[in-house]
């Protein structure tokens, strides 16, 4: 019975918070590193897309790189 | 004589058709910063298992008022190949690859549409891709969510030597055409972390070999190399699911480090396993290296034989190495240098940057087939095939 209780009671807690907006819990004068462009995870785009599509052309793998990429002939 | 059936797989799946409509009914919220205005200008080079490949690409992004912005980019490819397929199966060639790419990002309130075309052209492929994503930020601007769209279409001819002129074979002509549907979720974990995680999935349909390639038989009719070639046969579908996550942490002292896994598998049975860990350290002010580490592994395709023991063996019948077992190990290095241009006040800041990775791919089930009637190597006891491959780039960029 005290677990179904400690259940209910954790589940309304997350369902009560669901209705309240949801505070940034990293504030925005926090994410100056963000700012910083080796943070990037595509800092070059000109060299991140050359280089998945050097890849793509070589493996059966493809897709799921945040790019897109034109298709070709190239194996 | 009995010949086995391998099933291709269905080309679109119900959890694809969900996706679709979570791309067309995505709803503008929260906030977004368009890219910055920058140019690039590369040399790219690849030198590796016979093929060496080179060329110039162009990148260029300019915002337009304060919420348009637009992209346009140029890449070509010179190819020189004496790969290993060519020698076996056809001839070496050199050709050139041309692909022109513009976009559009609109920021409307706080999110980010984009709109964009690529064209690519070569003597005996043609590839339009248009595509289409919607990008927006919540709870904050803690995370973004970013679905997108993209359809191309294809067409695949072959070319022949006709009086010594190369020209595309009249009798051969197909297509294929490509659907994708991706959704990404970007979020910030902590003031020094942020976690990327991507879903990509692929449907294709159409001609989706190579037509200058081949399999291999066993025939113990051919004196010395003990088999005979024969047209590919490939499945006319092909749906893929890929997934990603990467993870990038700032470290203490002014650096970055970060680790990416993907998960891949498709209808013919491929799965592949893709690691990438990478550093980057900026040190004496101007500049910046970078360092990674990148594993890769797959298994083959279940049509996919490096000699079939017979001819008409089965329905589909492959020996693209990229369908092959194998696994890769990538190395980069790159070091960027940044500094400003006298005279040229409009340029905010450039950078000079060189990038070299080096691959080595070890294949399972993927034969030296050149070597076969040499050496004593009779057709499926060659060596197996190892590449190993140099990548270089070179390209300034400026930010203006």
């Amino acid at each position: 019975m005290g677990k179904i209780l400690a259940t209910a009671l954790v589940l309304s807690g997350l369902l009560l918070a669901g209705c309240s907006p949801i505070q940034p819990w990293v504030k925005p004068y926090e994410r100056e590193h963000f700012a910083d462009p080796i943070m990037s995870f595509s800092r070059d785009p000109i060299s991140s897309s050359y280089l998945d599509h050097v890849f793509e052309s070589r493996e059966g793998s493809k897709g799921a790189t945040g790019g897109v990429g034109g298709g070709c002939g190239c194996n | 004589m009995e010949r086995r059936v391998i099933r291709a797989g269905l080309p679109f799946g119900r959890w694809a058709k969900v996706l679709a409509m979570l791309c067309l009914v995505g709803a503008p919220a929260i906030a977004d910063v368009l890219p910055d205005d920058r140019a690039d200008v590369m040399y790219h080079n690849y030198d590796g298992g016979g093929i060496t490949i080179q060329g110039p690409s162009v990148l260029v992004r300019k915002k337009v008022g304060d919420s348009l912005s637009f992209t346009g980019s140029y890449y070509e490819d010179l190819i020189s190949s004496a790969s290993i397929d060519v020698k076996l199966s056809a001839s070496p060639y050199h050709e050139t690859r041309k692909q022109e790419g513009g976009s559009v990002d609109y920021l409307h309130g706080k999110t980010i549409y984009t709109a964009g075309y690529i064209h690519s052209k070569e003597p005996d492929y043609k590839s339009d891709t248009a595509y289409f994503s919607i990008s927006q930020s919540m709870f904050g601007d803690l995370t973004t969510v970013s679905m997108g769209y993209r359809r191309g279409w294809d067409n695949v001819y072959r070319d022949i030597k006709v009086a010594g002129v190369i020209q595309n074979d009249p009798t051969f002509h197909e297509r294929a055409d490509h659907r994708g549907y991706t959704i990404s979720l970007s979020q910030i974990l902590t003031r020094n972390a942020i976690l990327n995680v991507n879903f990509e999935a692929i449907t294709d349909q159409g001609y989706l070999a190579n037509p200058y390639r081949k399999i291999r038989y066993l025939d113990a009719t051919v004196a010395g190399k003990g088999f005979t070639l024969a047209d590919q046969i490939y499945p006319n579908t092909h749906t893929s699911t890929a997934t990603s996550a990467e993870f990038k942490y700032y470290l203490p002292y002014r650096a970055a480090i970060s680790g990416m896994f993907r998960y891949y598998n498709d209808t013919w049975g491929i799965t592949g396993d893709t690691v990438e860990i990478d550093y980057t350290h900026p040190a004496f002010h101007h500049w910046i290296f970078d360092g990674s580490l990148r594993f890769y592994r797959q298994n083959a395709a279940n049509f996919y034989s490096d000699l079939f023991p017979r001819a008409n063996y089965q329905n589909f019948m492959a020996r693209d190495r990229e369908l092959a077992a194998f696994h890769s190990f990538a190395i980069g290095l790159g070091a960027s240098y940044e500094f400003h241009v006298p005279y040229a006040k409009w340029i905010n800041k450039s950078s000079l940057n060189l990038h070299y990775n080096h691959i080595l791919i070890d294949y399972s089930d993927f034969r030296n087939a050149l070597l076969d009637g040499t050496n004593g190597y009779t057709a499926g006891t060659e060596p197996l095939y190892r590449l190993n491959a140099n990548i270089l780039q070179l390209f300034v960029s400026m930010w203006f």
